[in-house]
């Protein structure tokens, strides 16, 4: 028995893509198992598969072959009510290109899960406020996302995956579209979230600054996981390296 | 610790997902304005045809009054019943092709929207929420659009009659017979009623299949789409 409690496996995860004769094998039996309320990195170059992992262990896609299991649930055999519920109640989506509703302001955004949920506006508008302030955007919920920097869209987006307290956040190059600083807003807002609300982050990435603040990465290549690196060795590097540079 | 899953594998009240309509319609009043082009361009199409069918309706019904008032000065013989066969003929024609311009308007709408359907499911929108949306703004777009056709019909047409029998007996035409169904005659007002009814279901009726095709895409597929 092993001493951790895994909120997703996959198991001999494989996704073929199909256009015309040409076959990709964007993912390759991929075995993955995450602790509850870690953090953990995807890391790999673009065309790796780290957006295929992050659709499939989302409910977003169909595996070719495999299975993926959230909380030792098979998502196979979930109806489209209950994935859409797993969606709504249990995953927070984060999106390297924000995302957000483009006529929705950013409380309207933030709010809309709650309303599928099934809050009352009242109460969506309550929680809806807090989160903005969790996020450091008490001043902007009436905005609209063109009205909004880069970082402030990111950060909505942020309260809006934390909407419904998911257990799961899932984050597909979360810091892909912004700058050096604003990026590692960004990362730190998850950790504390991670930390805070002990929700787990799972985020793909090719972002060197996420190294620093997961609890394990794994490096993936061509659709297989090449290593998977524990905190532990990775504080090991991180020395190493700021010890090279000193 | 509970299971992520406890409540979704518990049937009943705990795994519904819900829209209201007030936020529905609250969201589809947001759609409509904030791309007013675009609606614009899905609402034309049905007003023209309105337009027509109320501009059709409206002469029938001046013919009448003008016939009437000429049999009592010189006897004249009523409204040729086959010209406005006739002419009912291509006002339908014209609602087919507003139809058809509704479908196309619709899907463009539909394919600017990818990244958007595609984020709403992964908030936990079902399919069915999407083909509400999608309904709900061509519904309105037509009602709208079918109430300004008429208004703009039957107000150039009550102009144009006004000139030739004078504003009283234009104005008496929103009373007479404008058509006849199948032994039934319909007033003109009623007949407007109806064109409206008719232009706000056409309009719902072409979104159809747009709206199936956007709610059935995977949410990765719409996510990939780069609009
Ligand atoms: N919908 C798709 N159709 C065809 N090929 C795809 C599709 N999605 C991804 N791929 C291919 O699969 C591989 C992995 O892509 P992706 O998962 O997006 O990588 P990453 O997110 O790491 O950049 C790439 O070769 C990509 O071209
Ligand atoms: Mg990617």
């Amino acid at each position: 028995m092993s001493v951790y409690e895994y909120i997703v496996r996959t198991k001999d995860l494989s996704k073929v893509y199909t256009m015309g004769d040409v076959q990709v094998r964007a993912l390759d039996d991929v075995a993955l198992d995450i602790r509850r309320g870690e953090y953990v990195s995807i890391m790999g170059p673009s065309g790796s598969g780290k957006s295929t992992l992050f659709n499939m262990i989302g409910g977003l896609d169909k595996p070719t072959q495999g299975t993926v299991f959230i909380d030792e649930v098979d998502m196979a055999q979930l109806t489209a009510q209950e994935l859409a519920f797993l969606r709504c109640r249990k995953i927070g989506y984060i999106f390297q290109t924000f995302n957000l509703i483009p006529v929705m302001t950013a409380l309207e955004n933030v709010t809309l899960p709650m309303v599928f949920a099934g809050l009352t506006t009242d109460d969506a508008m309550d929680k809806g406020a807090e989160l903005l302030k969790t996020v450091g955007l008490e001043g902007r919920r009436d905005h609209k996302p063109t009205e909004l920097s880069g970082g402030q869209q990111q950060r909505v987006a942020t309260a809006r995956a934390l909407a419904n307290d998911p257990a799961i956040i899932l984050a597909d190059e979360p810091t892909g579209n912004l700058d050096l600083r604003t990026g590692k807003e960004i990362i730190d807002l998850l950790k504390r979230m991670n930390e805070e609300k002990k929700v787990t982050v799972i985020s793909a990435t090719h972002d060197l600054k996420m190294i620093d603040v997961s609890d394990r990465v794994v490096w993936i290549r061509d659709g297989q996981i090449e290593r998977i690196e524990e905190r532990a060795d990775i504080e090991v590097q991180v020395g190493q390296m700021e010890g090279e540079e000193h | 610790m509970t299971s992520v899953l406890d409540e979704v594998s518990k049937r009943g009240i705990e795994k519904q997902i819900v829209l209201p309509w007030s936020r529905a319609l609250q969201m589809t009043r947001e759609n409509i304005f904030v791309r007013l082009g675009r609606s614009a361009i899905t609402a034309l199409g049905i007003f023209l045809g309105i337009a027509f069918l109320a501009a059709v309706l409206f002469s029938a019904a001046a013919a009448q009054v003008a016939a009437e008032k000429q049999m009592r000065e010189i006897g004249v013989d009523a409204a040729d019943a086959q010209t406005q066969a006739r002419v009912i003929w291509l006002a339908a024609m014209s609602l087919l092709v507003a139809t058809v311009g509704i479908v196309n308007s619709m899907l463009m709408s539909v394919t600017e929207r990818y990244k958007e359907i595609g984020t709403m499911k992964c908030l936990g929108a079902l399919d069915s929420f999407i083909v509400r949306l999608f309904l709900l703004e061509a519904g309105l777009l037509g009602i709208l659009g079918s109430m300004l056709g008429a208004i703009a019909g039957t107000g150039v047409m009550t102009l144009v009659s006004a000139h030739r029998l004078g504003w009283s007996l234009a104005l008496s035409s929103w009373g007479k017979p404008a058509l006849e169904l199948g032994g039934w005659t319909v007033p003109l007002w009623l007949g407007i009623v109806i064109a409206i009814v008719i232009g706000g279901v056409l309009s719902v009726g072409a979104a159809l299949y747009p709206a199936w095709r956007a709610a059935k895409m995977p949410p990765a597929a719409a996510l990939r789409s780069e609009f």
